[in-house]
């Protein structure tokens, strides 16, 4: 058996409440917030920086959690899926998500949202090539995007981002 | 700090290379020692002749200065590595430090004569990034010595650059990639301080100076560019790999030569253009 490694205590603020606990120095912050947050939306899937299902907003940037060490988090704020329901209200992209059946298997689903709100915050009406570009650090293997490309069109124009006109 | 924990002991900036060997076990640091909690070291600044990006700033960071709208190439790249997620999290600094062979920054910032301001026990020096990388994964940077901040000198009046890769996804290093910078005379519209480089050709970013010394003093036509691209691929020797073979990338870069230096020769002349990576 190994020696044990020793832990750091952190403080991360998630979707506005803060959690402390202790990480060992190598916790990736995606099994932080899955095992000792527990909040198990945000999702584990490649775990290589390639597939996006573990996207949350770090200090309102998206990043890929699986590839950031929770102790980098110490002291910061992060946003998951489980934040985006506001008084039991799903937020316009959940619900343009639902609506335009923009989810099969839904694995992808919460990185997807992140990654789509971290895009309309910075520009809150954009174009399709906008959009692709936007989820393009985002793997979805059953959908084939269309109907995530239109779901976050119209979540836009809910959120009062006009569309702009197609080239 | 990182003298004191020894040889072994690894800078973790953006994380976004590092994490993955670790993962991998392909870098085994004994120690890490973190730049993130380091305040003001994230800066895009804008100088009289300079542009200096400072050891944190990210891709993002310098993709949304308005620097990067004043040197077009510098947004070309810094807008299409890999994904925005990456992006927000991977620094410049760091990418040039990893010397990866197919890495974006390295011959974009070689057009640019980008030098690199150097911390180390030893104290400050300012090292030409042409000397900076010795070979794949390899700098001339010592074991505590980090780079403080990349320093551009600032394209004169009349330039134009452009930066293109061609990558299979957005997650992927690039199959192949070329940079172009230069300058268009006033008086008779001929190219003037040529820089063509090209990523992903053997074990470092190199410049094409065959090429650079074809189109120099020349008139930016369809055929001179096209001649330039041709010699830029004579001077390129990339590698077969599961990327494609090496015939397919110099066709590749003969593509996308051409291309970046007719997108450079319209910026020089004022126009506006977006690009950079492309994939489907």
């Amino acid at each position: 058996m190994s020696e044990a490694i020793p832990t750091v205590p952190i403080e991360v603020k998630i979707n506005g409440e803060a959690c402390r606990d202790k990480v060992e120095p190598r916790t990736l912050l995606v099994d932080f917030i899955r095992q000792q947050a527990c909040l198990t939306g945000t999702h584990v899937g490649c775990e290589t920086t390639y597939c996006g299902a573990c996207t949350v907003l770090l200090n309102g940037r998206s990043v890929k959690s699986c590839t950031v060490f929770a102790v980098q988090a110490d002291q910061g704020e992060v946003q998951t899926v489980e934040g985006l329901e506001q008084d039991g209200q799903l937020h316009p992209l959940q619900k343009a998500f639902s609506r335009e059946h923009a989810l099969q298997c839904g694995y992808c689903t919460p990185g997807l949202l992140m990654s789509a709100l971290h895009l309309l915050q910075r520009n809150p009406c954009p174009s399709q090539s906008e959009i692709r570009k936007g989820i393009a650090g985002n793997l979805c293997r059953c959908t084939g995007y269309q109907n995530i490309i239109s779901a976050i069109e119209k979540a836009a124009q809910e959120m009062g981002g006009r569309k702009t006109a197609e080239e | 700090m990182l003298s004191q924990l020894g040889e072994e002991a690894k800078l973790l900036a953006g994380g976004q290379s590092l994490i993955p060997l670790m993962k991998l076990r392909l870098a085994q640091p004994s120690d890490l020692v973190d730049l993130n909690f380091i305040s003001g070291l994230d800066t895009v600044d804008k100088g009289s002749d300079e542009i200096a990006v400072g050891a944190l700033a990210r891709h993002s960071d310098v993709a949304d200065s308005d620097v990067s709208g004043q040197v077009p190439i510098l947004r070309d790249c810094a807008s299409g590595i890999a994904d925005i997620q990456v992006r927000n999290r991977g620094t410049v600094a760091g990418s040039l430090a990893e010397a990866d062979p197919s890495g974006d920054w390295t011959p974009v910032l070689l057009t640019l004569d980008a030098q690199l301001h150097c911390l180390g026990s030893q104290g400050s020096r300012m090292i030409a990034l042409e000397d900076f990388i010795e070979d794949a994964y390899s700098t001339v940077l010592q074991p505590a010595e980090v780079i403080r901040r990349v320093r551009i000198p600032i394209p004169p009046a009349g330039s134009g650059g452009a930066y293109l890769a061609f990558k299979r996804s957005a997650q992927v290093y690039a199959t192949a990639s070329a940079a172009v910078q230069l300058q268009l005379q006033l008086q008779d519209e001929t190219c003037r301080q040529v820089r063509i480089a090209l990523g992903c050709v053997g074990l470092t970013a190199a410049r094409a100076t065959q090429a650079e010394d074809f189109l120099s003093g020349k008139h930016p036509s369809a055929e001179n560019l096209a001649s330039a691209a041709e010699a830029a691929v004579e001077d390129a020797q990339p590698v077969s790999d599961v990327k494609g073979s090496a015939a397919y990338k110099k066709t590749l870069l003969r593509a996308l030569v051409r291309r970046a230096a007719e997108r450079a020769v319209r910026r020089a002349r004022g126009e506006q253009l977006e690009g950079g990576h492309e994939y489907v």
